[in-house]
């Protein structure tokens, strides 16, 4: 018998595609409950591209290939103590942020592409939404791995699940995912897939695992590397569901927008917490957030937009007030982050002179005009002994949950408060793109569990703070919190690497 | 025009394949940074097997790029024989 | 004196994370517990699923069983990702040089036409089930909360993935890469009255709401019938006709059930055992789809093996069910 060769595109809609067959005993509208409520409409699910058509068995061989080298080298971290050659122990508060902040969106990926991979009636995107919750399910395991031998020798990352569903700042990635899965599976898909995992996903994946790499974290650039070849299989499937989608039928395309709109706007207030991580909290920095920014969003989403133009797709509407913020973020965020240092699950601290000077240096316009006073009274104050720590609770935007202190561009020493009322009550945004976000959808974002609110409501526990903080949150208290300076990792980092405190050294010499 | 992108670890094998890629595309530009490699071409780059399979000396799949590859910018297009790139404007 | 501190210091500070220190006890923890155990979102969600208004985002009312506890789980084979696709990648190996070998040495010339028409009518049209059988226990991972049990459900899934991509295979194998068999097989899946009652089985599973009772339709009930009626009885029946050879074409299959089993029978067992309720509950969905399946599979059973076979497959599933205590 001839054996004709059977070319790959052919052979994989065989193997995927040709597996799907058509209903009779039940209705397809009862098997796929969901396609159809949020106006998308599709007239062809066999339109679908495969961009990468990889079989289970490829999958199998060669996502083993790449643990068996993860895992060797999370070993070798880990007999070697590795976590001993970090450039100093202010860098892992950068990854207690990425445990307890990042991860749990790797688990509620994992969970939103096995819901889509079953609700999309189209095998050929099922599958592609099958294997992208099998690689999230990936991505959360080995990052709780690599973060292990971490946790056994610092403090904040031991109960990463338990604050990721209460801690203040963390309900800002929480409601992120919770908003994206609470969608229908076409918001979904282009919430995650194309705008979170294609358009922004470099804006957040580089800073960490490159900031990893040049500060002697080898736990983490390993995974970083490992999980970015998973990240290409997403990203082209971002692409393509936007564009099946916008090709599918002229009706799409507003509803994409609006939602490509939102997405951009949620996702970037989200990396505000990155922002801050790459100027911040690497001592040996990468490069800054400004310049970031410039490379993988408006230089690389500028060609992506380029591209979709042909569909009538046009760059999201509120990208300009993303650039128009990229001097002022980072440094917004960590004087949030200073303040509240007693109530989060990390240190903070004092920037350095030379940190300061390299500020100065990359933010011409806006670093010494605006924020180097603030560090310098600051400074004056720990010198003092009184160490500043905001005693009040701030308010949250209800839609990004960040405390509201960013600043109107225009005017860069005003608060940016926007407001809505709805049904009677007054409701209260950072930012346009927020404030429109709840204006379409006011239903759904009313019912925003803000952390600020439910403290002072009495549900996290009480009266005072430290119980909110030690029992509700369950955090150390005078392990986890305050300033690195005088913390428990400061010590042991000195210990191990027997440097003596700039005081004790002092002392030492009178 | 817009640049496409692909960037690999930087290791004995993803070497062959950069040699591969420069071979058959004589334009594009080769970014070496910390443990990563980056290949940078005007609206179009490709990576053919053959070419791979001769710079390493024994069989190559395209798909085995998936052990290696950190993250591209562009249409993919793949089937057994290539992996190419491309924006369309 | 140096040393001595540097060696003290190093010390771990604490032996584990908090979640696996509350379950499990102030010890080192295996890879397993740390990715496996209480990592789930549970409290504090912030808005309803626009799909589903009257359920939180993670929520064990979507099915019926009631569980105090539902981690008070363990998958025996202890998969979490890394281990998960090692085991299965050692096994597709074997399987890849058992279908290159078959491949090679041209073994579906050495089958006569009947013995290739009987594979390509009785077996290769389960293709079809398995992707039922993909997209139920891909629901029950979307829904189910837990992740010991959640991430098992999208393991199952997927590899029902790649067992129809094998079947499709096997379908290829025969005919030469002509795609005839693929077509016939479909044929027969439409419209073949041998295939119609597992057609309309498998539908019938794809619009039900309580993942649990998924669960039971799917990979307790038609599973543990359909893979002894094929794997074992059907492979048995076409040896004696001269089909030896696909044998190593669905060792696979039957390696996967094998181990897949384990993992079945573990959790039925723990849930049964809960509780009154969820024991007659489980008992109902049983019999219900037992029925079912059984009047299914029965044209099947027959063209496939013979009479007898649909009773033989029903003992080893009773078998089954009164070790997990039904």
């Amino acid at each position: 018998m001839s054996n004709r060769k059977l070319n790959m595109k052919d052979k994989y809609r065989l193997l995927t595609r040709d597996l799907e067959w058509e209903y009779s005993y039940q209705d397809y509208e009862e098997i796929f409950k969901q396609e159809s409520f949020e106006g998308i409409k599709i007239t062809d699910w066999s339109k679908w591209e495969d961009p990468f058509r990889l079989t289970m068995d490829s999958y199998w061989k060669y996502q083993a290939e790449k643990e068996k080298k993860l895992y060797a080298i999370l070993d070798a971290f880990a007999q070697n103590n590795g976590q001993q050659n970090v450039a100093d122990a202010r860098y892992v508060n950068a990854i207690k942020l990425f445990l307890t902040g990042v991860s749990p969106l790797e688990y509620q990926a994992y969970n939103g592409f096995a819901h889509v991979g079953r609700q999309f009636g189209g095998v050929g995107a099922r599958v592609a939404c099958q294997m992208q919750s099998l690689d999230e399910l990936r991505h959360v395991q080995t990052q709780i791995h690599a973060m292990s031998h971490y946790n056994k020798h610092f403090d904040g990352f031991q109960d990463f699940a338990h604050m990721h569903d209460r801690v203040w700042y963390l309900s800002v990635p929480k409601s992120f995912f919770d908003d994206a899965r609470s969608a229908g599976p076409f918001e979904f898909m282009v919430a995650i897939g194309f705008s979170f995992e294609y358009v922004l996903t470099n804006l957040l994946f580089v800073p960490f695992m490159s900031g990893a790499a040049y500060n002697g974290d080898m736990a983490t650039v390993t995974f970083g590397f490992s999980a970015q070849s998973d990240e290409a299989r997403h990203m082209t499937l971002g692409l393509e569901i936007i564009k099946f989608m916008l090709e599918q039928h002229p009706d799409n395309v507003p509803i994409v927008q609006r939602w490509i709109n939102k997405w951009l706007w949620r996702g970037y207030r989200v990396l505000t917490l990155v922002a801050m991580m790459m100027d911040y909290m690497l001592p040996n920095k990468v490069m800054s957030w400004q310049e970031s920014f410039e490379v993988y969003f408006e230089e690389a989403a500028g060609s992506l937009f380029k591209d979709l133009a042909r569909y009538g797709i046009e760059m999201p509407n509120y990208a300009a007030d993303a650039i128009a913020e990229k001097e002022h973020l980072s440094h917004q965020a960590w004087g949030i982050f200073y303040n509240y240092g007693h109530a989060a699950a990390f240190h903070t601290w004092m920037p350095t002179d030379q940190e300061m000077d390299w500020l100065s240096e990359k933010y011409p316009n806006t670093f010494d005009k605006y924020y180097r006073p603030r560090y310098e009274e600051w400074r004056k104050m720990e010198e003092a002994g009184e160490r500043f720590y905001n005693p009040t609770l701030p308010m949250l935007c209800q839609t990004c949950q960040i405390p509201m202190g960013f600043t109107d561009m225009e005017n860069p020493t005003m608060t940016s408060y926007k407001q809505s009322v709805y049904d009677g009550e007054r409701y209260n945004f950072c930012s346009t793109g927020c404030k429109d976000i709840f204006d379409h959808e006011p239903e759904k974002y009313v019912q925003s569990w803000l952390p600020v609110h439910q403290i002072y409501q009495g549900n996290c526990g009480g009266a005072e703070m430290e119980d909110v903080l030690g029992e509700y949150y369950k955090m150390n208290l005078g392990a986890d919190n305050l300033d690195f300076k005088g913390s428990p990792d400061e010590a042991r980092w000195n210990a191990w690497h027997n440097l003596e405190p700039a005081e004790d050294k002092l002392k030492k010499a009178s | 025009m817009s640049k496409v992108y692909i960037a690999l670890q930087d290791n004995e094998e993803s070497r062959y394949i950069v040699e591969a890629i420069e071979e058959d595309n004589p334009d594009a530009t080769v970014i070496y940074q910390p443990a990563m490699i980056r290949i940078e071409n005007e609206g179009h780059l490709v990576i053919k097997r053959e070419t791979v399979e001769e710079m390493m000396g024994r069989d190559w799949e395209v798909m085995a790029l998936h052990v290696n590859l950190i993250t591209l910018g562009g249409n993919v297009d793949e089937d057994e024989d290539q992996l190419s790139l491309t924006w369309n404007d | 004196m140096t040393i001595e501190i540097k060696t003290a210091t190093l010390e771990p500070i604490r032996n584990t994370f908090e979640h696996t220190k509350r379950r499990f006890g102030d010890k080192p923890a295996s890879r397993y517990q740390e990715a496996s155990y209480d990592i789930a979102p549970e409290n504090n969600f912030h808005y309803r699923p626009m799909w589903q208004p009257e359920k939180l985002l993670n929520d064990t009312s979507r099915t019926a069983v009631v569980m105090e506890d539902w981690y008070a789980y363990k998958d025996p084979r202890q998969f979490y990702y890394g281990t998960y696709v090692q085991a299965r990648a050692k096994l597709q190996e074997v399987t890849e040089s058992n279908y290159a070998f078959f491949n090679k040495r041209g073994l579906a010339d050495r089958m006569s036409d009947e013995v290739k028409s009987k594979i390509i009518r009785c077996l290769v049209p389960l293709r079809h089930m398995e992707l039922g059988a993909n997209m139920n226990n891909v629901l029950c991972t979307a829904y189910g909360t837990s992740t010991v049990l959640t991430q098992a459900f999208l393991y199952n899934g997927m590899d029902r993935l790649g067992i129809a991509q094998y079947l499709s295979r096997i379908g290829l194998l025969l005919d030469g890469n002509s795609t005839e068999s693929l077509a016939t097989a479909k044929e027969y899946w439409m419209t073949d009255s041998a295939w119609q009652g597992l057609r309309r089985y498998t539908e019938n599973t794809l619009v039900l709401e309580d993942w649990f009772e998924v669960f039971i339709a799917q990979d307790v009930v038609l599973d543990t019938l359909v893979y002894d009626l094929i794997y074992r009885q059907f492979d048995e029946a076409i040896t004696e006709e001269g089909g030896s050879d696909l044998a190593m074409l669905i060792e696979f299959m039957q390696e996967w059930h094998k181990d897949n089993s384990r993992w079945v029978d573990a959790t039925l067992k723990s849930t049964v055992a809960e509780s009154e309720h969820n024991k007659e509950l489980i008992g109902r969905w049983v019999a219900e789809w037992q029925e079912k399946a059984v009047a299914d599979l029965a044209p099947l059973a027959e063209i496939a093996v013979g009479e007898e076979a649909v009773k033989a497959s029903v003992e080893v599933l009773n078998k089954r069910l009164a070790k997990a205590g039904i």
